[in-house]
């Protein structure tokens, strides 16, 4: 019975895998309600940051600022938003291989790419893959702050400033459900004038109407756009971070969910193998003794 | 009178949505005073008050700390760094905010001390203010 007792051992452990996998869905599952309930809190923010800036862009201003400048792309930024821990599937493997398909297309017309990586994995992929990051972040936890990011943002807006770089894009998982995540680049600077997300609602724009109109400012034009586009860098970057940790936990569970059932599975099998090799030891030990029997 | 779709968000999440018939802010060069029909404008928020005349002649109070106020002919957006419901304050919290600010800046430290303190200071002010505004509503009502 030696391969019996191998077997037995071996469902056993299995049976230790699954139950930490069943842990883990358990927490990712309740993390995830929480997480959910950040995105779609700070959600009304962000896009309504989106649409004033769209029509910020859409106005025909005094003064231009930089990030609202078409520049020729010599050099392109990322801020690859990553989950800081792993066991969450696909979810960041899918993520970098759109960042590095995105990126090849800009080298193929060579053009260089920077990289800023929040979350330890995008930090991990960039420095054994030999992109040049310019900044990283981890450790942002459950609950990221917006303060957190501050810094990693500011390197990449300093880059954009001095014109090391001309386009900066974001780059995060999007929370289309609980079963789905999707990896979506998304243009940040130069703010793209016509924008289709920026309306979709109600005003009609006031384009169409009058060919120049433009804001008062208060105090004026420049420290007004210098903070306001800032801080909507700075609010984009956070709602994709708020949605990648959403996108992470949803991940997990699934993952996690898979592993529980194939743990179920394997079981099962093994229990079989298990059972036959029981029953053929016990057969044979039968037969040898009424063989044994027979010949006295 | 004719209304506007107004909204007012902060960064943690949405405060108010809905007509207006005037909108009343703490701009940083002074307060503002928005009806329908105002010209295109884009101003930075102090902390303040933020009033909100409906509809329905009802009024909300809320309280900010800063943020962004942009008009465009009929819609009106408030980006807040952060808001609260004027009822919500806490009126001996907030003095006592003040004082210690005060009390901060007379020590005069650091430049950065100093800046901070008066900061906390016109924070503090600014919610005795809306606070202030809330009861003459009330006392008015």
């Amino acid at each position: 019975m030696a391969a019996g007792k191998e077997i037995k051992s071996q469902i056993g452990s299995i049976k230790n895998t699954q139950k930490i996998t069943s842990a883990m869905e358990m927490v990712a599952a309740s993390k995830m309600r929480r997480a959910q309930e950040r995105m779609v809190a700070s959600q009304p923010y962000a896009k309504l940051i989106r649409r004033v800036v769209g029509h910020v862009a859409k106005a025909n201003p005094e003064y231009r600022h930089d990030y609202m400048i078409e520049r020729d792309v010599k050099r392109v930024g990322y801020i690859v938003v990553s989950s800081d821990r792993g066991l969450a599937g696909g979810l960041n493997v899918n993520m970098f291989k759109a960042v590095v398909k995105h990126a090849r297309d800009w080298d193929q017309k060579g053009v260089g790419a920077d990289f800023a990586a929040i979350g330890s994995k995008a930090g991990g992929f960039f420095r054994k893959r030999g992109g040049n990051l310019l900044a990283a972040k981890k450790g942002l936890g459950d609950a990221p702050e917006a303060q957190d990011l501050v810094g990693s943002v500011k390197v990449m807006l300093d880059a954009f400033d001095e014109g090391s770089l001309d386009r900066l894009y974001v780059v995060y998982n999007e929370f289309v459900n609980t079963m789905s995540q999707k990896p979506v680049v998304r243009q940040l600077l130069p703010l793209e004038a016509v924008e289709d997300e920026s309306g979709g609602d109600e005003q009609p724009s006031p384009g169409d109407t009058q060919k120049s109109w433009d804001y008062l400012y208060e105090p004026d034009a420049k420290t007004l756009l210098d903070h306001l586009l800032v801080r909507y860098v700075e609010s984009q970057v956070y709602q994709a971070v708020v949605e990648n940790a959403a996108c992470e936990q949803a991940a997990r569970m699934i993952a996690m969910k898979n592993a529980t059932d194939n743990a179920g599975d394997l079981i099962d099998d093994l229990q079989l193998v298990y059972n036959k090799a029981r029953q053929a030891a016990i057969t044979q030990e039968i037969s040898e003794i009424v063989g044994g029997a027979a010949a006295v | 009178m004719a209304t506007f779709q107004c909204d007012i968000v902060s960064a943690e999440k949405e405060i108010f949505s809905g007509n207006v018939e005037q909108l009343i802010a703490a701009g940083v060069a002074g307060d503002l005073g928005i009806l329908r029909g105002h010209a295109p404008l884009l101003t930075e928020l102090k902390p303040g008050p933020v009033r909100v005349i409906q509809e329905s002649g009802e009024e909300e109070l809320y309280y900010v700390t800063g943020g962004f106020l942009e008009v465009q002919p009929d819609v009106v957006s408030v980006l807040a760094d952060t808001a609260t419901r004027a009822s919500d304050l806490d009126e001996a919290e907030a003095e006592q905010a003040r004082q210690h600010a005060l009390a901060s800046l007379n020590e005069k430290q650091t430049e950065l001390d100093y800046a901070r303190a008066s900061a906390e200071l016109a924070e503090a002010t600014a919610q005795l203010r809306t606070l202030q505004q809330l009861r003459r509503k009330g006392g008015r009502g």
